[in-house]
């Protein structure tokens, strides 16, 4: 069937920079660039191009230009570009659309919408330079109160603490599986959240045992729904263990490993055969209701002799506030909600675009229902899904999270241009790929050093936020929404995320 | 009345505490000398005294200084009304007052010696809470009428005008008490309301408190979970709130607490021995929504006891004196040289070191039996 689809990208080369290297031919895994027979000049078919970016910025003369098709359809507000190539792709293929990485639709950005304070006068604000700046966060449940025996100088707890996990900036490596990443981008991810003094989450894919040993102490190691990877050895050797019910990508629904990505040692990590699918179910088949759940949480609490703190990461929907308030009772000691901008490897692009409710009002919701409940010390709450900058941190804490998840802007800072084809197997950056010769483009320890240097650089910007507003300690900020003021939202939305109007 | 309109207020003032360690009790001629000292703190919006050992004669009973607005009667017969319908009324008179001092449109003040009548699920409750289950009753329900303070053997005099104005239209120098506080504010956002003057109290706890507290979200917020509602919206009450949860009600000393509302940095915990280290870090990751961020001084009272202290960072410091039994905190040395010139020690402690002053054991005997 002839293909009746626009090109996305058109390629442009600048002829008098152009020596016909081959760099390109080379680093372009989708085949836009070929020698013709003779080897004397680079043919170029661009319809093939998904915009990753990869060879104008590996070209040596800088002699590629690659941007979006000029040519159209007759515009129309209604039935745009997108929406005419979407029933196009759907009519020869007759398929769902898969997608990779969170939604580009333009929904409101919530975070665009709210400010933040600064000291004038009648409190000083704090220079970071001169005066310690706090990010310490404890993740974990905590008691109503602590009870102190004190004899002299002597002083002894007697309140039994629940196990709680230390982090030294509130930011988090949200859950990416080994398997939908190459071996060197989850090993980065792992490197640079031991560097740095905090976690990184595994994904559903397990963990590879040759990793164990040195990175289990910071890996929260994820069971879900396929229960991929998961035995003693694997929960008792990390820091925390994260239930995974949902993903903000694509809430409700599994999710599918191709078996030719199920590569020799993916399938020892994950204990499946290799080269089979790998499906996760939509739901757990032993997770029906809330006190299933709660069985679950205590299985593994068992499994790791109340060691570790039990996550549960659900998919920030409509009623996220009651059911996070069940997840508390059911005993989880840190919630992750997931926003509906949250990342994937793959997703049927109508789940990722059509489903789920942003991080910002999910945040505020269900931090307003456990205090109002009287049960917001009993959980910590990260949250997770969009985050794209130091800001978004800062608000996300001062509407009532924890921490953040990050996993876009980590992929982001180890090369990954949003070209949305994750889910292909190809990535030209080696980082969402079990293509070995795609997937060494990848240096784990120079990854790891763009996300430490990433992770500092928003750890300062938080400092020079807090200290604006007079404030020294992370956990000062949390649920502050004094701190926030709103501006160009409803009457309803300000109500929800519980901030008043800019000059209000 | 014009009541505070913003989320909340903000304000500089002074503040003073001395207390006479050996319980002898003595007038209110000192502290308000001392005030005057720092009139330049006050914009004559608001001034205030706590006085402990006040009301010997009536010890055992409940002291409630009730504020009626406007001296709206209906008020005051609605406050008549429920503390009949609640409490034994030992004694009750007006408070009198200066009617040729400097202030403006005084409201009623009335005081009434109690002891609680608990009646069906009341019965549950201690007498204290009981108490403050009452005076929230009347805050809350009775238009007009404010209960400005509520312990045993001690009371609250506060209003619109320059503490030295106040002072004069209570004619506080006629009283006498072993601990004095005192405030003066300097409010920026609210036009001076009688009831939003300090000192704060809730049964015989008083605080008086100088500063901005930009974790007021965070605190407030983890306090509501605990039952406590910010009304006033002012930065006093999350503080009197925080010490009332930890100290009356989970019974934590003001040593410990220090570490809580004003802990010290990682950095020196991380150094600290191992024990140390557990404690401070198990306190701050407990209590981390409690820790008072941003510029503050405050002095606590409450009976045997008078404490004073200020944010980790001593961003508004708090200097202490001592003189024999005496024990000063002011906002300002200068207050204290004025009132005591021969001090015996002086000194400014570092930010989170609480400065307590409490009964010796003799006078404890005394003064609280």
């Amino acid at each position: 069937m002839k293909s009746h689809l626009l090109p996305d990208f058109v390629v442009e080369r600048i002829e008098e920079r152009c020596n016909r290297c081959g760099v390109c031919v080379k680093q372009c895994p989708w085949g836009v660039y070929s020698w013709n027979e003779d080897k004397t000049e680079i043919l170029i078919d661009y319809t093939k191009c998904v915009g990753c970016q990869r060879c104008v910025v590996y070209c040596p003369n800088k002699a590629l230009i690659v941007r979006p098709y000029p040519g159209s359809y007759r515009p129309n507000a209604y039935w745009t570009k997108e929406v005419i190539s979407d029933i196009k792709k759907q009519a020869e293929q007759g398929g769902v659309l898969l997608v990779g990485t969170g939604s580009d639709r333009p929904y409101k950005v919530y975070f665009d919408h709210i400010l933040l304070n600064a000291s004038q006068v009648t409190n000083p604000s704090i220079d970071p330079l001169r005066e310690p700046m706090e990010l310490r966060t404890f993740l974990g449940r905590k008691p109503d109160r602590l009870e102190i025996e004190i004899d002299g100088d002597d002083v002894e707890i007697k309140t039994e603490l629940y196990p709680n996990l230390v982090v030294e900036t509130p930011i988090l490596f949200a859950g990416m599986s080994y398997g939908a990443l190459s071996k060197n981008a989850f090993l980065a991810l792992a490197m640079a959240a031991k560097e740095f003094g905090t976690l990184f989450c595994t994904g559903e894919g397990g963990l590879p045992k040759d990793m164990r040993e040195e990175y289990g102490p910071v890996a929260i190691v994820q069971c879900a729904s396929g229960r991929f990877g998961v035995d003693p050895e694997y929960l008792n050797c990390a820091a925390a263990i994260e239930i995974k019910i949902g993903q903000g990508a694509k809430p409700g629904i599994g999710g599918h490993l191709p078996g030719e990505k199920v590569t020799a040692e993916i399938s020892a990590t994950r204990m499946i055969p290799e080269g089979t699918d790998a499906l996760s179910p939509a739901p757990h088949h032993d997770i029906y209701s809330i006190e299933d759940l709660s069985m679950l949480i205590y299985a593994l609490k068992e499994a790791t002799n109340y060691e570790k703190p039990v996550f549960v990461k659900i998919a920030a929907v409509h009623n996220v506030a009651a059911i996070a308030s069940g997840i508390v009772r059911a005993g989880a000691d840190v919630i992750v909600i997931d926003g509906f901008r949250g990342g994937t490897g793959a997703s049927p692009k109508v789940m990722r675009d059509h489903v789920g409710i942003p991080i910002e009002l999910a945040i505020a919701a269900v931090d307003q229902r456990l205090r109002e409940e009287g049960i917001r010390h009993k959980c910590s709450i990260i949250a997770s899904g969009g985050i794209r900058c130091s800001a978004d941190v800062v608000k996300a804490i001062a509407l009532g999270a924890d921490a953040v998840y990050i996993g876009t802007a980590a992929l982001i800072a180890l090369g990954c241009t949003m070209c949305q084809k994750c889910y292909t197997g190809k990535c030209a950056w080696g980082i969402c790929t079990q293509d070995p010769n795609l997937a060494k483009r990848l240096n784990p320890k120079e990854g790891a050093k763009r996300l430490v240097n990433l992770l500092r650089a928003w750890s300062l910007e938080i400092k020079d936020m807090l200290g604006g507003m007079g404030i020294n300690a992370i956990e000062s900020l949390r649920s502050n929404r004094e701190q926030l003021r709103g501006i160009g939202l409803e009457e309803w939305e300000l109500r929800v995320l519980g901030i008043k109007g800019a000059g209000e | 009345m014009i009541k505070p309109r913003d989320d909340k207020e903000f304000q500089g003032c002074g503040i003073f505490g001395v207390m006479d360690r050996s319980g002898k009790r003595f007038n209110g001629e000192m502290i308000v000398e001392a005030m005057k000292n720092m009139h330049v703190r006050g914009n004559g919006l608001g001034g205030g005294f706590a006085v402990y050992g006040l009301y010997p004669k009536y010890k055992d009973y409940y002291c409630l200084h009730v504020m009626i607005q406007d001296w709206n009667e209906e008020a005051k017969m609605e406050v008549d009304r429920f503390l009949d319908a609640n409490f034994d009324i030992v004694h009750d008179e007006e408070i009198p007052t200066n009617e040729d001092a400097n202030v403006e449109n005084p409201p009623l003040f009335w005081r009434y010696f109690v002891s609680p009548q608990k009646k069906g699920e009341d019965k549950k409750l201690s007498d204290d809470d009981y108490v403050i289950k009452k005076v929230m009753h009347i805050n809350t329900k009775i238009k007009d009428a404010y209960v400005i303070s509520s312990g045993k053997n001690m009371g609250v005099f506060k209003g619109v005008g320059f503490p030295e104005d106040i002072a004069e239209f209570f004619m506080i120098e006629k009283y006498k008490g072993y601990i004095w506080t005192a405030h003066s504010r300097f409010p920026t956002n609210t036009p001076g309301w009688w009831g939003g003057a300090h000192p704060f109290c809730i049964l015989d706890w008083t605080v008086v408190h100088n500063g901005e507290i930009s974790s007021y979200g965070t605190n407030k917020r983890y306090l509501e979970m605990f039952g406590y509602y910010c009304t006033l919206q002012t930065d006093t009450e999350v503080m009197a709130y925080a010490f009332d949860l930890l100290m009356r009600r989970q019974g934590l000393p003001i040593e410990i607490v220090a570490k809580i509302l004003a802990p010290p940095m990682w950095d020196i915990i991380d150094h600290m021995d191992e024990k140390k280290k557990k404690l401070y870090t198990t306190l701050r990751m407990v209590y981390a929504p409690l820790l008072i961020n941003g510029p503050w001084t405050v002095i606590v009272a409450h009976h045997g006891e008078m404490f004073g202290l200020t944010d980790r960072i001593r961003l508004r410091p708090i200097t202490a004196g001592e003189k024999g039994d005496l024990l000063f905190l002011s906002s300002e040395e200068a207050a204290i040289r004025a009132v005591c010139p021969d001090l015996d020690r002086v000194w400014t402690p570092h930010g989170g070191e609480p400065v307590v002053g409490r009964l010796n054991e003799k006078a404890l005997k005394k003064v609280i039996g």
